[in-house]
């Protein structure tokens, strides 16, 4: 923690940063996002295991922005998103100083995306056995067993989209549930409206996801969202060999033709 | 139920549909129920929800004078889901309404002063409701001056009552284009709506001033307004906010504390000036 | 005067039973892995055991987050609207804390304003509150802070606090609470002498709420709002647990045939809450947006119905992805010179 604070101190004072993203003491035993612009606060970050959320959200935020050159405090979700959003053009390299946090907690020095490039690709991407199990166990279910563990999940939603604000990826300035002439997806929080909202999100987070856990955290009524994008990840690496979060270069399954591509309907 | 929908809306038949400049259509809207359209009443500045049933609702001013029964009139520009969908309807198609809503401009307080009306393109339709319900009433004011303009010659709406009202002797009416806006048979005013109400420079001594127009004229005239003396109280305009209920109750219209749908869209400048800028 | 009876809790069952066979539904907080909501429940085994508060509100039982207004069908050029045939269950709600049961006096304040919202009145009608005191509290709660408390009787029709025996001080405050004890006298027995406040939680005051509605009435220009919302990230979790929140939208689904106009939740966090069609939207930034969350609750709605919006459950801050929490942000503008 005093390597982190040290860090961020210099980078404010030096003027390289003007504003560092990180942890802070929340409520209830909580970490919370802080946004610190004084050398002299930055006694107030913080760095355990309470620092989960995906501060990579912030990053694309014009409230944030306007605050002036980001320093971020970067675990392993934390730089997956901040390469992918590269990759999308909507990062560039030296536009956030990355202050990378090994999964031990230990500083690491990545001065520009080939370095967090580099850095990712030396840890594991797979999902940790608790993971696993939970996705073995929706994957066992029968095809009926599964519709149903889901639409009863669904049906606690409110669609309050904290799983949309959430995500560093759900960045569309209009997002399609916006859009109204015609409205492709039903506002209102039935049953139909429920799952084609959440079958939209997951599509569009098909092979983006870096497994922050940030949507199912952040839903207010516990629908395990994150294994819905856990899964396409899964199907996307399964068909396309790509894994989202390892590189700055676009390298999108779902947006990139390549002429060997296994589909042959678009010839 | 323990009592009426609220949100029910009248069902209303379209009578007349006047194309009254590019964009921008005129419904003459007849009550399906004619006992309902009967009874139906309302005061000049008080608006109302149109629904296409399938699309939304939309909120637009009742621009039909109170005086005329029977009927009402709403006069709208196609922008997003419902005014395409409305301007899409044909005579004789069923659309809905809800309302009267809002409060009003206070005509019966004005009687014996002046009235000076000064609205700008697609905004004249919220004073063409007030228009006619004084000169319907023409005896308990005393001079009524009318100042309307558009950016150009065809985006006047109105276009048959503008020339009534020219051919009237108790109503002044001067209509003004932005330059460059002007055809060759044009013999109105060339200029801004805030230049040409300087140039009239009516007197404010008591004078009631309506206003109503996209927000650039309105920061514009005011201070011509000011300069000429008119005092806060006695300049009334009419706010637009986004609305889905229309009835206080959605949350969603609030300027401040006061909602548009239930303090205005009435509002005098003194009342404007006391609300945070959040419209 | 609440006239007081024990109830003892054995006799949970039984009252149960009576109110099931007089035709009435009960909802009771319900645990679901690490969700507590209220759910139709049969026996008061099914209840809850220990918790402080539900993860979302009782609201839903006046107040759905999907409703239908009115349904309609085309025919060729006409159209037949078809209303709602509201007859909504009779229900009881049990379990409800004083906070939650305070709420319903702010949903009816709006939708009683002026035009009387009959979906709203109609499912009110037909629900009773038995509720329940607070042993405990967390450090999230603060009913105390906005007029509520720990043991307040305003909203319950019958308000249970369960003493140290286990058993409970029934408080009888409304004609409906006493209907309820009607269907079954005998469960009811003389007063406890036991005193209700030594079995209520503590929940100290954080602040003043008439100060922080004065100290409003002069902020809306003030920086603070910026400052306070920048790790607010836009969705509306904090509006749908909440007991008190109503703002919601209207919305036609339909076919050719026909359709429906809903009512959904919705809350001023969206950013398209005010975006006019034009593109213009009065509160661009979540700045404005969560200076109006504020303002509407602890000015405005004060200010025009002597209500505060808040009843000081804590939900949206336990419940808030960013770690908003309100209490801290109220805290900090009374205390702005």
């Amino acid at each position: 923690m005093d390597a982190l604070r040290k860090k961020a101190r210099e980078l404010l004072e030096s003027g390289d940063s003007e504003v560092i993203i990180g942890y802070g003491e929340g409520s209830g035993n909580r970490a919370r996002a802080i946004f610190v612009q004084k050398p002299e606060e930055t006694e107030r970050l913080i760095l355990d295991d309470r620092c989960e959320q995906n501060l990579a959200v912030y990053l694309l935020k014009r409230e944030v922005k306007s605050l002036g050159k980001p320093a971020i405090v970067a675990r392993l979700p934390v730089l997956r998103t901040i390469l992918q959003l590269a990759a999308e053009n909507q990062l560039s390299d030296g536009d956030v100083a990355v202050i990378g946090i090994s999964p031990d907690g230990e500083l690491v020095d990545l001065p520009d995306f080939k370095a967090i490039e580099e850095y990712v690709d030396s840890l594991p991407l797979e999902l940790s056995p608790e993971e696993q199990e939970q996705l073995e166990k929706i994957k066992n279910m029968s095809i009926e067993d599964r519709w149903r563990f889901w639409t009863d999940e669904f049906s606690r939603c409110l669609k309050c989209y904290a799983c949309r604000a959430s995500c560093p990826f759900c960045y569309c300035s209009t997002c399609v549930v916006e859009r109204n002439i015609p409205q492709w997806i039903p506002v209102a929080p039935h049953g139909q409206g429920n799952l084609e909202w959440h079958v939209v999100r997951a599509m569009h987070l098909a092979g983006r996801c870096v497994n922050c856990g940030d949507c199912a955290r952040a839903c207010p009524v516990d629908i395990p969202l994150n294994l819905l994008t856990q899964k396409l990840d899964e199907e996307v690496f399964s068909n396309f060999g790509l894994k989202a979060g390892t590189t700055s270069e676009l390298n999108y399954a779902l947006s990139t033709f390549k002429p060997d591509d296994q589909e042959n309907f678009i010839r | 139920m323990t009592g009426p929908n609220i949100y029910k809306p009248y069902l209303m038949k379209i009578g007349k549909i006047t194309d009254e400049a590019p964009g921008v259509k005129t419904f003459r809207l007849l009550f399906q129920d004619e006992e309902k359209g009967k009874n139906f009443s309302f005061k000049a500045g008080q608006f109302g929800e149109y629904s296409v049933f399938g699309e939304g609702e939309s909120t637009f001013c009742i621009a039909s004078s109170p005086t005329h029964t029977g009927y009402i009139e709403c006069t709208f520009r196609q922008a997003g889901r419902v005014t395409t969908a409305l301007a899409n309807k044909e005579e004789g198609d069923t659309i809905g309404f809800r309302g009267p809503y809002g409060n009003t401009f206070p005509l019966e307080d004005w009687e014996g002063k002046n009235l000076i009306y000064i609205a700008g393109g697609i905004a004249l339709p919220p004073l063409r409701c007030v228009i006619w319900n004084s000169l319907d009433l023409r005896d308990k004011f005393k001079d009524i001056t009318i100042i309307y303009g558009a950016r150009a010659v065809a985006d006047l709406v109105y276009k048959h009552e503008l020339e009534e009202w020219e051919q009237r002797d108790d109503v002044k009416l001067i209509t003004t284009v932005d330059p460059g806006g002007e055809t060759l048979e044009w013999k109105g005013e060339i200029g801004f709506v805030p230049a040409v109400l300087e140039k009239e420079a009516p007197p404010c001594e008591n004078t009631i001033a309506m206003i109503c127009g996209p927000p650039i004229m309105i920061r514009l005239t005011l201070p011509v307004l000011d300069k000429l003396g008119f005092a806060p109280e006695n300049i009334f305009t009419t706010l637009e906010n986004r609305m889905k209920c229309g009835i206080g109750k959605c949350g969603r219209c609030n300027v401040g504390k006061y909602y548009v749908c239930k303090d205005g869209p009435v509002f005098t400048l003194a009342q404007l000036k006391e609300l945070p800028p959040e419209y | 005067m609440a006239e007081k009876k024990l109830l003892k809790k054995e006799s949970l069952g039984q009252l149960f039973e009576k109110l099931k066979s007089d035709g009435r539904r009960i909802l009771a907080p319900r645990k679901k892995e690490n969700q507590i909501a209220f759910e139709e429940v049969s026996s008061p085994e099914e209840i809850a055991k220990e918790y402080i508060q539900t993860t979302t509100s009782a609201k839903f039982t006046v107040f759905p987050p999907c409703e239908e207004l009115l349904r309609y069908r085309f025919e060729d050029k006409e159209v037949q609207i078809e209303d709602r045939k509201l007859d909504p269950p009779p229900t009881v709600i049990f379990g409800l804390r004083p906070c939650d049961a305070a709420g319903f006096s702010v949903l009816d304040a709006v939708f009683s304003w002026d035009y009387q919202d009959a979906f709203f009145q109609s499912r009110l009608e037909k629900t009773s509150v038995i509720g329940m005191s607070c042993n405990e509290a967390d450090e999230y709660c603060f009913c105390t802070s906005v007029g509520g408390g720990p043991g307040n009787t305003k909203g319950s029709d019958i308000l249970l606090t369960r003493l140290g025996s286990g058993d409970y001080l029934a408080e009888i405050i409304t004609d409906k609470g006493e209907e309820i004890v009607s269907l079954a006298p005998d469960l009811f027995g003389p007063a406890p002498s036991d005193q209700k406040d030594e079995f209520l939680a503590e929940v100290p005051v954080r602040f003043e709420h008439k100060e922080l509605t004065t100290k409003l009435g002069a902020f809306f220009d003030n920086d603070l709002w910026v400052e306070q919302s920048l790790r607010c990230v836009g969705c509306g979790a904090c509006a749908f647990v909440c007991p008190v929140c109503v703002c919601f939208d209207i919305q036609d689904e339909a076919d050719k045939n026909g359709g429906t106009r809903l009512r959904c939740w919705d809350s001023c966090g969206f950013s398209l809450f005010t975006l006019h069609t034009s593109g213009h939207n009065p509160r661009e930034v979540q700045s404005q947006r969560w200076r109006q969350r504020v303002m509407h609750k602890f000015s405005y709605l004060p200010d025009r119905f002597e209500i505060v919006g808040c009843v000081g459950c804590g939900r949206c801050a336990r419940s808030c992805p960013a770690d908003m929490n309100l209490v801290e942000h109220l805290k900090e503008i009374v205390e702005t010179k």
